[in-house]
């Protein structure tokens, strides 16, 4: 197809044609939507057993303070709320980048491997949020790219089994660990996290290293390759936000219920871009705020429905739906006006025309399992 | 059995006496995915050629299904409510959708052949 001509690759592109991927545009990459098993299969696939997923396309970085550690945490809290200098060696965080507004520039993990900060970022913003912490850093902090590093995920109650022969360091981790392994010969940064609900690790590894790091951890037993459409499947039923869809410029860390990611000590000092907002929507609340949201019957909602209050007026709008595999029925997420944000409050969802009852509804729709 | 005849977008038309039974080849189930639902149209409804009348919706997106000739819809596949993944496992079989009673019977013979769809689908990879 002429519009996949100009997509980027990942180290692994050749791997994914040869397991039979049906490859995407996705962020500017051909990425597998999907292998010869199906959205369905890989999906239960990683509830049951575990799965395999190419992320290389995310952005990586680390960043490198003359002095330390802390003057690397020091830096990069000028452009999030988390607390990066309470994080501990071997420990990893999940924060958001702000605007000076108060939106979400983006979301990222950030982990101290104790000489140093990893970071990793969504891939459709990895240029933008580099250079937006390149601007606030001070002389001695210095940002480096690792564009020639891949990112592979292994989820799944199966990926522990599968990893303690290979790495017993690893499976020491708890959720949100870090730690440098090898794994099979191969040298790895791995964190014990995903974006599925499930257990499992982020491993981070050089290119030229990626595709023997993941022909050998698809020779694992039970290990099967997944691609980005179970892993949107699997995170929404997770219950978290996808960037640029459930999240954006537009939202506030309060609105988006994400305010759990903003360090307590930085809700003392509002040291941060967009703290004006954020102290003011947690003083005084939000108008709107992310809600889940699940459909009667089978028929999903998808993002963009118009959300209304029974028989009435416009109350908010769905960011993210589709099928729940492991959930066995539709699901969503969306924004609504506070007052009807309880959990178990009625609403309908306006799909093709027609009214589709719906309920507001505890996130997530499939239970966390992480090896906390 | 007859022949089946098919449109450009990929569904299939059997001739059955004086209804016509309509479905998605194939080719269109594999490139959906995992079909999780379907909107199917009211019995008794009047359709136009092209007009899209019903909806398929797999684990990552919602597709329109289209009346392949203009006529009247006359049974619809109670099935696939319970279950729609008859339409990946049987496409051309149970995986049915509805079945049209058609406005000028002419209009059936006037779709692609099985080699001309085959070719067409050729055309588009």
């Amino acid at each position: 197809m002429a519009e996949t001509d100009t997509l980027l690759e990942t180290p692994l592109a050749g791997l994914h044609r040869s397991l039979g991927g049906r490859m995407v545009a996705f962020a500017g990459y051909a990425m597998p939507v999907q292998y010869p098993a199906g959205i369905m299969a890989e999906h239960l696939h990683v509830r049951s057993a575990a799965g395999l997923f190419d992320v290389s396309h995310m952005g990586q970085a680390e960043l490198v303070g003359a002095n330390g550690v802390q003057d690397a945490a020091a830096a990069l809290e000028r452009v999030t709320p988390a607390d990066i200098q309470a994080l501990k060696p071997g420990r990893q965080r999940y924060g958001l980048l702000m605007t000076p507004e108060g939106g979400v520039f983006d979301d990222f993990m950030v982990a101290n491997l104790g000489d140093r900060l990893l970071l990793v970022v969504n891939a459709s913003r990895k240029h933008d949020d580099f250079d937006l912490v390149e601007s606030v850093l001070p002389a001695g902090v210095r940002l480096n790219r690792l564009p020639d590093r891949a990112l592979l995920a292994l989820q799944g109650p199966g990926a522990a089994p599968a990893m303690a022969p290979v790495a017993p360091a690893l499976t020491a981790l708890s959720f949100m660990g870090i730690a440098r392994a090898e794994i099979g010969g191969i040298p790895v940064i791995a964190s014990r996290s995903g974006y599925t609900g499930e257990d499992g690790w982020e491993i981070s590894a050089p290119a030229e290293s990626a595709e023997a790091l993941a022909k050998h951890l698809l020779s694992l037993p039970g290990v099967q390759p997944a691609g980005l459409g179970a892993r949107d499947s699997l995170r929404l039923e997770a219950g978290l936000c996808l960037y640029g869809t459930d999240i954006d410029e537009s939202t506030s860390p309060v609105e988006a219920a994400l305010t759990w990611s903003i360090g307590k000590r930085r809700r003392m000092a509002w040291d941060f871009p967009g703290a004006e907002r954020v102290r003011e929507e947690l003083a005084n609340g939000t108008a709107r705020v992310r809600v889940g949201l699940r459909p009667e019957g089978r028929q999903p909602a998808r993002g963009e429905t118009m959300i209304h209050a029974p028989g009435g007026e416009t109350i908010g709008s769905v960011t993210s739906g589709g099928f729940g595999p492991s959930l066995g029925g539709p699901m969503a997420m969306g924004y609504v006006a506070r007052p009807h944000a309880t959990d178990g409050t009625p609403i309908e969802l306006i799909v093709r025309g027609r009214p589709l009852a719906a309920r507001i509804a505890p996130m997530p729709f499939v239970p966390h399992r992480y090896a906390r | 059995m007859p022949e089946l005849k098919y449109t450009q977008d990929h569904e299939w038309v059997r001739p059955e006496g004086d209804a016509a039974t309509i479905g998605i080849t194939d080719h269109a189930q594999n490139a959906l995915g995992d079909v999780v639902f379907v909107d199917l149209p009211e019995v008794g409804r009047e359709v136009a050629a092209g007009e899209a009348i019903a909806v398929v919706e797999s684990v990552k997106a919602a597709s329109d299904v289209y009346a392949p000739i203009a006529g009247r819809i006359v049974e619809v596949n109670a099935a696939l409510t319970d279950d729609p993944g008859l339409i990946n496992r049987e496409p051309t079989g149970e995986g049915w959708f509805f079945k049209i009673e058609p406005a000028d019977p002419a209009a059936v013979a006037a779709l692609m052949d099985e080699s001309a769809y085959a070719a067409f689908v050729d055309s588009q990879a």
